[in-house]
């Protein structure tokens, strides 16, 4: 893009005009799919309490409901507590939301359809996905409150200790794809169904379901959302936020949610490469020309959306279905059956890979 | 106008991040100054992306970053009572860091200079250098591999014993390595045991308040 504008504008505008749109493009991604995952989130939560959700705004189904909500938090009065730290106060949400934005810089959407390819794109979405706990601790350190301050002690151990395993779930994957590249991981899942990392052997069949666990808690979604609880904890760190920043909060949460199902679809479920190898039958490769491989990725990117919306709705039907756990029982969910399950499914999957280093 | 934007960009995020070194250093309150030093910490993770050192940053972020937030998390907030929450510096005590500080920055600053191949910008090359990944020959290394050093055999300028030398060096780091991460578990697992609640056995229990 940079290439074209040059030819309009002076070169130094050219570059940063296509920089700023791109960074722009990642910025509306997260934020579309926090609108989305809103909207969902009242309609799933409806249908299941056999409610309707909302049906009004927009017209059929309520889909604008996301932009309602948006401009009623706009226009809540911004409360900040007379005893808070009121710059650490304020900046907190953001610290969350930029932490959780970032994550989309290394996530592929498709083959080589990413805004940065790294070399060690695993690594980078479990150490920034880590980051996003500060703007936790700082909110409810900031607030001046104990309430929040417990709240926020609460989220950083969970946290905390649910990385481990959640990293050790995502190293099984890279161990037999012989890379850290979200890119070269999801191409090597090419084909077939059969080919996804998911049912290489029992032992990942198994890491995916304790990566699901640990990635459900280390989003502090339910049944693990000990952070929040509002119903019971009365919001935890959040307790002294109101209107917008409370938002940003809720828009950080529900990227995240997005990232880490997508990192699951990548690492266990095919990335954007189907069920049934469609591209393939239609043509639609890199070898045959540049505008078949668009379609074609095209197609993957469609997949792979699919797949990180089921991975979200999943998470949405798991928390208004199961009741939730007291912290004691979190960690024990994750330190005394995530972390053995995660160790021993990583030496099963190293032995198999040993074994039969071809697969079955 | 040609701007050379990696220069930029290095300019930029090296002085937010001395910005926020700096202010680790005036401010006087302990958790901003955890917070300050989070930043601080962030900007050279971002030094290292520019570098093109990605798997380093990862690990900058990974280790040091998410090292401190435990730190304010876990060894800040419990611990800051109402003497430690708001530190006042004697002005004896900034004129002796500033002389500390002062000379460390001089013997840096005349090392940095000191190498030639770091001088000066202009050179040319630099920015056209594809960034090489760095996950894999880190790995490499790690068990006895040096991706840089394996045409050692077909050097000509160098000798035999300096050729031995060379391979020799090409051992691996896996046992010293491993070596270390038990430690550090044991390391981890005994401050852990030091640090739990102690709770006493025959301790007598409260009675209630006779009425």
């Amino acid at each position: 893009m940079a290439e074209l504008l040059k030819s309009f504008v002076p070169v130094w505008l050219a570059y940063s005009t296509a920089a700023a749109v791109n960074a722009a493009l990642l910025v509306v991604l997260a934020l579309m799919v926090a609108a989305v995952c809103n909207w969902l989130e009242r309609k799933v939560a409806g249908r299941i309490q056999d409610r309707l959700g909302p049906t009004r705004v927009g017209g059929r189904f309520g889909w604008l409901q996301s932009v309602a909500d948006g401009l009623k938090l706009l226009a809540k009065e911004d409360l900040i507590p007379q005893g808070a730290d009121r710059l650490l106060f304020r900046a907190a949400p953001y610290v969350s939301f930029c932490a959780a934005c970032s994550l989309y810089l290394a996530l592929p959407l498709a083959d080589g359809w990413v805004a940065l390819q790294l070399n060690s794109a695993v690594f980078f979405i479990l150490a920034v996905a880590g980051l996003e706990v500060l703007g936790v601790i700082l909110a409810g350190y900031a607030s001046g409150s104990k309430w929040s301050l417990f709240g926020a002690m609460r989220e950083a151990a969970q946290v905390v200790s649910n990385e481990i395993p959640l990293a050790l779930c995502a190293l099984i994957p890279v161990m037999i794809a012989g890379s850290m590249d979200l890119v070269e991981i999801g191409n090597r899942q090419e084909g077939w169904l059969t080919n996804w990392l998911v049912f290489h052997d029992p032992f990942t069949f198994l890491t995916f379901f304790v990566y699901l666990t640990c990635a459900v808690a280390s989003v502090n979604r339910a049944p693990f959302d000990l952070a929040e609880a509002e119903s019971e904890l009365v919001a935890g760190f959040m307790t002294e936020y109101s209107g917008f920043r409370w938002g940003v909060f809720f828009m950080a949460e529900y990227a995240s949610m997005f990232v880490i199902s997508g990192l699951a679809a990548i690492l266990f479920l095919g990335g954007w490469n189907g069920p049934v190898p469609i591209a393939q039958w239609l043509g639609l490769t890199r070898d045959v020309g540049p505008l078949a491989a668009w379609l074609g990725n095209f197609l993957g990117m469609c997949n792979m959306l699919l797949k990180c919306s089921l991975g979200v709705l999943v998470m949405m039907w798991l928390r208004w279905t199961l009741p939730r756990l007291r912290i004691d029982q979190v960690m024990t969910v994750c330190l005394r059956y995530c972390i053995p399950l995660a160790a021993v499914a990583l030496l099963g999957a190293m032995w198999w890979t040993y074994m039969w280093p071809g697969g079955w | 106008m040609d701007i050379n934007w990696h220069s930029f960009f290095f300019l930029l995020v090296a002085l937010l991040t001395c910005a926020f070194a700096l202010a680790v250093v005036i401010s006087s309150n302990i958790v901003r100054m955890a917070f300050y030093l989070v930043l601080s910490l962030g900007g050279v993770a971002g030094l290292f992306f520019l570098a093109g050192a990605d798997f380093l940053g990862g690990l900058q972020l990974l280790v040091y970053v998410g090292g401190t937030l435990v730190l304010l998390a876990f060894g800040v907030m419990l611990t800051a009572r109402a003497p430690l929450v708001s530190m006042k510096t004697a002005p004896g005590q900034w004129v002796l860091a500033a002389v500390v500080g002062g000379c460390l920055l001089a013997v840096l600053l005349q090392v940095a200079w000191s190498v030639g191949q770091w001088a000066g910008p202009g050179r040319p090359g630099v920015l056209e250098e594809e960034a090489k990944p760095t996950a894999a020959p880190l790995g490499l290394g790690l068990v006895g591999v040096r991706v840089d050093q394996l045409d050692v055999d077909r050097r000509a300028d160098l000798t035999e014993k300096e050729k031995k030398a060379r391979e020799a060096g090409m051992s691996g780091y896996l046992v010293a390595f491993e070596v270390i991460s038990v430690h550090l578990v044991v390391v981890l697992i005994g401050a852990a045991y030091l640090a739990r609640a102690k709770r006493r056995v025959d301790a007598p229990l409260a009675r209630p308040p006779q009425t």
